[in-house]
């Protein structure tokens, strides 16, 4: 248990199977208090899955997930929604309460856990408004606000109640490159301003890079490279080499599975389907 | 014949676990200490939304079946001569019968398709899952004001619709067809009995609106978070209330019509 003292979050032996399909298969992860790490891997490599693994919305399979020494997963729901207060989610769309508006969106984890004044409740409103650069921006309605906008109002209410863990989900993704500038800024920033530690999920992998403290790379069910940004660049593993440097083809194959080429534009029905990263064949 | 059979058998698995997963829901929504200082304006912002905005399709639907009862009636009872029993025949009618299941077929149409849809929407954008990351329990927050809500508007809903509707009787019987005031008043005092028909049109409104918004809550919260998963939500609310409420209708009247 002596790796629990420096890490926020430790990952054992965890298992995840959707549809009979293995999305984790006996993983061992850990997240160091105070530094931003990233978990980074194609798309539908279970990025996402592990982050509602880690809040708690998802149970594994196998294995166990513990914050601060906590097994998440084996704490009554009453302790996992208290847990919960000390960790912030950043959603892909930014999941704004769209009945409320900008400044009621970052009011709410406030007035729902604490009994503070009215005064003080603005104040704060505001100063995390302030940190994201949208305290002008308070009256609008979530409707009313770009996606970069609703994605930095989301992040001040994930910040409100000065979280110990905050999990961004996809932050980059759709963003254009000032509003992506801005974020990876912010990430930074909040983390060292308010020593939290982060976790980023992403496969946007220079934006990503600039700001990691460390980082796995996440495919095929397994983590496939670790390491700071500069150990992966030199990482000579196929699938951190594809992944970094955005290679088409590679482990991760180009080809979805498919029967024989030929034989498919000659209607000919094998039922045989090829195997990914047997396309090289396949095409000749 | 094997395969029909595993077939069926499936199904009926699928269907027992969509049942006990709903009653699960209903039990983690329900059995909960009320907080009522957080709760009241929660409670009275859905009331609005669940039960005032419902006020003007039952108000107007109450009207009409109201008129139609009553020129249908007396078209009956002027062939006896009995067309002084108008007033008797509407109001039994309605404050036994349509009263407490029209205005549920068209709570579910109007509120109930309108919560399934809206929950549905809150977890296909992510709404729900973040209330949860942020600590604050969606079914608490969410689905417990919209529950009472329901359970509080259906039965005021049926005796406003009730009311109207014998308003309805009374200006196309009275006012136009020419009965005598008197007697459709007289008639309909001493025929409807307080406990027998009021009470019992009430307690079929109170199970109509539990089973309704529990209904319509639960296929929002467990909707396919698709934009087509809330489309088939929506319809199968609306469905499954509908047939919920006609099966119960009959059931509850069964049970009733042995104390007349």
């Amino acid at each position: 248990m002596n790796s629990h003292n420096n890490n926020i979050v430790v990952i054992e032996d965890l298992s995840f199977y959707r549809e009979g399909r293995a999305i984790f298969d006996r993983i061992n992860l850990e997240i160091k208090t105070g530094k931003i790490t990233a978990i980074m891997g194609p798309s539908g490599t279970g990025k996402t899955t592990l982050l509602k693994l880690i809040g708690g919305q998802l149970k594994p399979d196998t294995g166990h997930i513990y914050i601060n020494g906590k097994d998440i997963h084996r704490i009554s729901r009453r302790e996992l929604y208290r847990l919960r207060r000390d960790m912030g989610m950043l959603f892909q769309n930014g999941a704004l309460f769209t009945n409320l508006d900008t400044y009621e969106n970052v009011a709410f984890p406030l007035r729902e856990h604490t009994k503070l004044p009215e005064a003080m409740i603005r104040d704060i409103v505001l100063m995390k408004l302030h940190a994201v650069g949208l305290r002008g921006a308070r009256h609008l309605h979530t409707s009313e606000l770009s996606g970069g906008m609703a994605r930095r109002v989301a992040l001040a209410r994930a910040i409100a109640l000065d979280p110990a863990l905050i999990m961004y989900d996809e932050p980059f993704t759709g963003q254009d490159p000032i509003s992506m500038g801005v974020l990876v800024k912010l990430i930074r920033q909040l983390n060292d301003a308010l020593g939290m530690t982060s976790i980023v999920v992403s496969h946007d992998v220079q934006e990503t890079n600039s700001i990691a403290d460390y980082v796995y790379i996440l495919a095929d069910g397994q983590i496939v490279g670790q390491g700071s940004p500069q150990q992966l660049n030199d990482d000579e593993s196929p699938h951190v080499q594809q992944f970094i440097y955005g290679l088409p083809d590679g482990v991760v194959p180009f080809h979805y599975p498919a029967q024989n080429y030929l034989d498919d534009l000659l209607g000919i029905n094998h039922g045989e389907i090829n195997k990914p990263g047997t396309n090289q064949q396949e095409v000749e | 014949m094997f395969t029909y059979l595993q077939q069926l058998g499936q199904s009926g698995l699928t269907y027992c676990q969509k049942v006990g997963r709903s009653g699960v829901f209903l039990i983690d929504t329900l059995f909960r200490w009320p907080k009522l200082r957080q709760m009241l304006p929660l409670l009275v912002q859905e009331i609005y939304a669940v039960g005032v905005l419902s006020l003007v399709i039952i108000v107007v639907s109450g009207l009409f079946i109201g008129m139609v009862v009553a020129l249908q009636g007396h078209n009956i009872l002027n062939k006896f001569g009995a067309e002084q029993e108008l007033g008797q025949m509407v109001a039994l009618s309605v404050v036994r019968e349509l009263g407490p299941v029209v205005t549920a077929l068209l709570f579910a149409g109007r509120a109930g398709s309108s919560l399934t849809a809206e929950i549905g929407l809150m977890k296909a954008t992510e709404q729900l899952d973040s209330m949860a990351m942020i600590g604050v329990d969606p079914l608490w927050r969410i689905v417990y004001p919209r529950f009472w809500a329901g359970f509080i508007s259906m039965p005021l809903l049926a005796l406003i619709f009730s009311a109207v509707a014998i308003l309805g009787g009374y200006i196309v019987g009275v006012q136009w067809l020419g009965v005598d005031s008197g007697a459709f008043w007289t008639n309909m005092q001493s025929a409807v009995d307080f406990r027998i028909d009021v009470l019992n049109g009430l307690i079929k409104s109170v199970v109509f609106g539990f089973v309704v918004t529990w209904i319509a809550l639960y296929q929002g919260y467990d909707t396919v978070p698709t934009a087509e998963g809330i489309s088939r939500a929506t319809t199968r609310t609306v469905v499954y209330s509908s047939l919920a409420i006609l099966g119960l209708d009959f059931v509850l009247t069964a049970v009733m019509v042995g104390g007349w």
